[in-house]
């Protein structure tokens, strides 16, 4: 043991966040004291971040099954999804919440490095990326220059890591809250294509092969991340814990894919695993523990960047682009060939043994040995305690008729498209290379993103039958606002808008990967939000053929001033059969009939679309009132008439009502389509609503109520007869609504008439974020 | 006729130009790697977009002492076509196959938008078939894409109508809100004086296709392959 190892005391053991009964374990399952360098291993591998311990009983409820899975939920480091022809996609989301918030730029694009090999990991070539983001507010309030500069910083940071990669970043989301304020939400997400026969796993197999380190040196930065990223934000914590932060090198990361997809198509890999979370440590005992071999490994050979680095550090580093890889014996050479080609750092530093341990050395001595699939696996796992949060009961009680009536819903119109949460994010996507690798059918700014696949999209050996096209479609969604005030009928929410938004972009759904954000679990009032929210997520997603393959939890997402909002971002991929059949919001042609698919408002409770609205949050600053519902039914009955009447060819545009309601639906169809620099595309529409006033209705939960399972389409008027009377016929309520045209959006419902020049609300939603960032 | 796209690494367009290349244009083309030293067989020289190490020091400046950069100047120097998108163009600069530099943009952030161009001239092999009048509509992806040059330079470029493209309105008109990045006289690709180097930010390779949303670029692939036959007629 090295000199310089502190003893092991219960005040260590604290420090390295593990519990007096934690270390019993520990202790049991080595049968003596651990080491130091021990004590380090169990604590970042025990962290929430890498054992699921608080949320495993959960995530067992999610449905995970579905005959295109091909790789399924914790199996791997990504689930795959089969998407025919012998084709498969890879995909998943991976929160750097913590890092983000303390150093946002390196935070940020380490999120994205991460997600990016934990796809080409699996074998596929890494297609395209998109992320999800929560700040504080960026307009006004103390903190809203902090703010900004987070926000600045994240997005830049993901914009050099991608763009530099040569990776899409295709789609997202940004939302402004100040419960984020101190603890930023950064989300990543990637997708990768592969062949079925070009799966690969991280699993050490095969006695007596070799284990090689590949990628640029093991330095000091990011140590013990993972163990970071598993308890409360605090002043001090993030002080000290900013060398916790990685550093990425976006293009070490583009040599170190290219050159194990080459490797990988040579089959002379065994295993393969990305050293993330947990470096070292967590790529030898997790790849040791899915082949239920051991494995051991002499640190003196791993490449170090700083020199007297202890066996302590070298094992928790976190430093970026390194890859374990477990080759078959006597096709050394081939690493070697490959590596050599893109002048990338390797070295053998170990080998594949029967002992099912994980066993590290150090110039020849042992200093640690752990049955790895006891590290790997049997991390405690705790049934934590929950209770409905006690702020429930004000917001049930909240009546949505105490807020005044709007005086003039024509204003509140421009101040919604204005606002951060709904107002374009140009400024954002516009950093990030979203065309790059020719793939981009549907960028940016449309309900989900659309990728083409085609024969380059694959890792290289794949030259057989590859050169069939697919087309894909993406979205991340979470009102998070549904979810506070809701857990249950707000996660469900969430999936219902994202599987929404790919039937507005014409695709089924394949699989879900998400990203559950929540406060910390030993408090029961922030895990019963967590419980709830599951149980919302998984009913969803069952419902919608969605299965879950895979995601992230982010617990401990709180500061001294409290939790996040509860944030299960819901990220979904689907499918589009022909490339007819693709999709976009935006209204295309002078005289086209707008129809509504839905209800035109609650009917048994008129008010309740304002119930946690962007209206009723952005105007009245107020985050209360019951959520609206969502029938699940009712929600899956809708997508499949989109998506038949999409299929049929009846369809021009189609965009899902969300934050802001009909008005702000309607707006963003005649001002969301963007040509070039400078160059909107602006179409008018009038629109009558006079059918739905009623008397009792009020015109703000008329125009802005937030009513679930809405789709506004577009459609040559020779179809409005048979898309109605179809839809009704399939149980959807569809009314025609309006007509396209003209240089201006008007509104009549009664006697209310509002009109808005296209040009004035374009300006207000497209440049509003700027102007914000430009304060 | 045979395509080389070069291979730096860290170019990341690589496969998006030899796909337009060899899936749209339907002509032949190869990958050559950095540290080849020759471009034998070779028709047509393509440096694609992307981060060729890592724009470590400035976009470009290490790229152009790759081995097979000097095979390029000896290429170009005898007449053949070479051209450079984006990472490309910063690479020819670097290498001083053309005058000026790409700097930082103006607005310090990176960009990626479509952007209208005019052609200034058809009086290049990369420009002979564009219609006269026709507005391109391009994407745009970079950080460091604003033209820079000395005035003499910039006159003496304008005096030999070396000055390709431009960003412009959708009129045609060279306004400033078009100019995506500042660069001076709006300039977006320029030619050298022998005009068979080429060099422009915009991706012509990402608009070559109608599902991309413009077949645009394709005019300038068409125009080179064009040439191409009638060099190649010549010579045989």
């Amino acid at each position: 043991m090295p000199m310089s190892d502190p003893a092991i005391t219960p005040e260590l053991v604290r420090q390295h966040n593990l519990t007096p009964e934690e270390f019993d374990k520990i202790k049991g399952i080595l049968a003596r004291e651990p080491s130091y360098t021990e004590l380090g291993i169990f604590s970042v591998m025990w962290s929430e971040h890498c054992s699921y311990k608080n949320t495993r009983p959960l995530l067992k409820t999610f449905p995970t099954k579905s005959p295109r899975i091909l790789v399924g939920a914790g199996e791997e480091n990504a689930g795959i999804v089969d998407i025919g022809d012998g084709l498969a996609i890879a995909f998943k989301i991976e929160s750097h919440n913590h890092p983000s918030a303390v150093e946002p730029f390196q935070g940020a694009a380490t999120g994205v490095g991460g997600i990016i090999r934990d796809i080409f990991t699996m074998g596929a070539r890494p297609v395209c990326a998109i992320n999800s983001l929560r700040f504080g507010p960026i307009e006004a309030g103390a903190g809203a220059a902090h703010n900004r500069r987070l926000f600045g910083g994240v997005v830049s940071g993901i914009a050099h890591y991608g763009n530099c990669f040569g990776i899409p970043t295709i789609a997202g989301e940004v939302y402004f809250d100040p419960s984020y304020e101190d603890n930023p939400l950064v989300n990543a997400f990637c997708l990768g294509v592969l062949r079925h026969e070009q799966i690969a796993r991280g699993a050490a197999k095969g006695e007596g092969n070799p284990v090689f380190y590949v990628g640029p040196a093991t330095g000091r930065d990011g140590l013990a991340g993972a163990a970071f990223a598993s308890r409360d934000l605090t002043e001090e914590s993030a002080g000290q814990q900013r060398g916790a932060v990685q550093v990425g090198d976006p293009f070490m990361e583009k040599l170190v894919c290219e050159a194990c997809l080459e490797l990988l198509a040579t089959d002379a890999v065994a295993g393969i695993q990305d050293m993330g979370a947990a470096g070292l440590t967590c790529s030898t005992c997790e790849t040791a523990a899915r082949a239920g071999t051991g494995i051991e490994i002499e640190l003196s050979l791993v490449p170090q960047r700083a020199p007297g680095m202890t066996p302590y550090e070298i094992m928790l580093s976190e430093s970026q682009e390194r890859m374990l890889i477990i080759v078959r014996a006597g096709r050394e050479d081939e690493v070697k060939r490959i590596f050599d080609k893109w002048d990338l750092p390797w070295a053998r530093i170990g080998q594949v043994t029967d002992t099912g341990r994980m066993v590290v050395k150090h110039n020849g001595a042992v200093v640690a040995d752990i049955p790895a699939r006891k590290l790997a696996d049997e991390a405690p796992v705790y049934q934590r305690e929950s209770r409905e949060p006690a702020y429930l009961q004000a917001v049930r009680a909240f009546s949505l008729a105490s807020v005044p009536v709007s005086t003039d819903p024509a204003a509140d119109l421009k101040r919604l498209l204005a606002w951060p949460g709904i107002a374009s994010k140009n400024w954002v996507y516009r950093q990030y290379d979203h065309t790059v690798r020719d793939g981009s059918v549907v960028c940016p700014g449309s309900d989900a993103a659309v990728i083409r696949l085609k024969a380059d999209s694959l890792p290289p050996g794949s030259a057989n039958g590859s050169a069939v096209e697919k087309y894909i479609a993406l979205t991340v969604d979470c009102n998070a606002a549904y979810v506070y005030l809701d857990p249950y009928e707000g996660a469900k929410i969430a999936v219902a808008e994202a599987a929404r938004n790919l039937a507005c972009a014409g695709a089924v759904p394949l699989g879900t990967t998400d990203n559950l954000n929540f406060g910390n679990p030993h408090n029961p009032e922030l895990f019963w939000q967590l419980k709830e929210s599951v149980r919302g997520l998984a009913e969803a997603c069952r419902f919608f053929d969605a299965p879950v393959t895979g995601g992230n939890c982010s617990l401990y997402n709180q500061s001294p001033n409290g939790p996040i909002d509860p944030t299960p971002t819901v990220a979904l991929v689907g499918l589009i059969e022909k490339r007819e059949h693709i999709t976009t919001q935006w209204f295309k042609d002078e005289g086209d009939a707008i129809i509504l698919l839905g209800d035109v408002i609650d009917e048994q409770d008129p008010m309740r679309g304002l119930g946690g609205s962007a209206w009723l949050q952005g105007l009245h600053q107020l985050k209360t009132g019951q959520p609206p519902r969502c029938d699940l039914e009712k929600e899956r009955s809708l997508h499949n008439t989109l998506r038949g009447f999409i299929q049929c060819g009846l369809i021009k545009s189609a965009h899902d009502c969300s934050e802001g309601g009909l008005a702000v639906a309607l707006a963003e169809s005649c001002i969301s389509q963007q040509i070039a620099r400078e160059t909107p595309r602006l179409i008018g529409a009038r629109i009558d609503l006079s059918f739905a006033v009623a008397e009792a209705t009020r015109l703000d939960a008329l125009l802005f109520g937030e009513t679930q399972s809405r789709v506004i389409v577009s459609v040559a008027p020779l179809d409005v007869v048979k898309v109605v009377e179809r839809a009704k016929i399939l149980g959807v309520s569809a009314v025609k609504i309006g007509i396209v045209g003209g240089g201006e959006l008007t509104l009549k419902a009664g006697k209310w008439e509002g009109k808005w020049p296209l040009a004035e609300l374009h300006d207000l939603w497209w440049n509003s974020i700027a102007r914000a960032m430009a304060l | 006729m045979n395509f080389a796209v070069l291979q730096f690494p860290a170019s990341n367009c690589d496969q998006d130009a030899l796909h337009v290349v060899q899936n749209v244009l339907g002509l032949s083309g190869r990958f050559v790697w950095h540290k080849e030293n020759s471009l034998a067989g070779i028709d047509a020289v393509i440096i694609p977009g992307g981060f060729s190490y890592g724009d470590y020091l400035r976009t470009g400046a290490i790229a152009r002492f790759s081995p097979i950069m000097q095979a390029v100047r000896e290429f170009a120097v005898k007449g053949g076509p070479v051209l450079g998108i984006c990472n490309g163009f910063q690479i020819l600069c670097e290498a001083g196959l053309l005058p000026g530099a790409l700097i930082r943009n103006r607005s310090l952030q990176f960009r990626c938008e479509h952007v209208f161009l005019k052609t200034v001239t058809r009086q290049s092999p990369f420009t002979h078939t564009i219609p006269a009048g026709k507005i391109l509509r391009l994407p745009i992806a970079h950080g460091e894409g604003c033209y820079f040059a000395d005035d003499p330079t910039l006159e003496q470029l304008e005096k030999d109508d070396r000055i390709l493209w431009q960003y412009a309105d959708d009129n045609g008109k060279l306004t400033e809100a078009a100019n995506p990045n500042g660069s001076l006289r709006n300039i977006a690709g320029i030619c050298n004086e022998a005009r068979n180097v080429a060099g422009l930010m915009p991706h012509p390779e990402r608009a070559s296709e109608l599902i991309l949303g413009s077949t645009d670029g394709r005019l300038i692939f068409e125009g080179l392959a064009g040439w191409l036959e009638g060099r190649l007629a010549k010579a045989a």
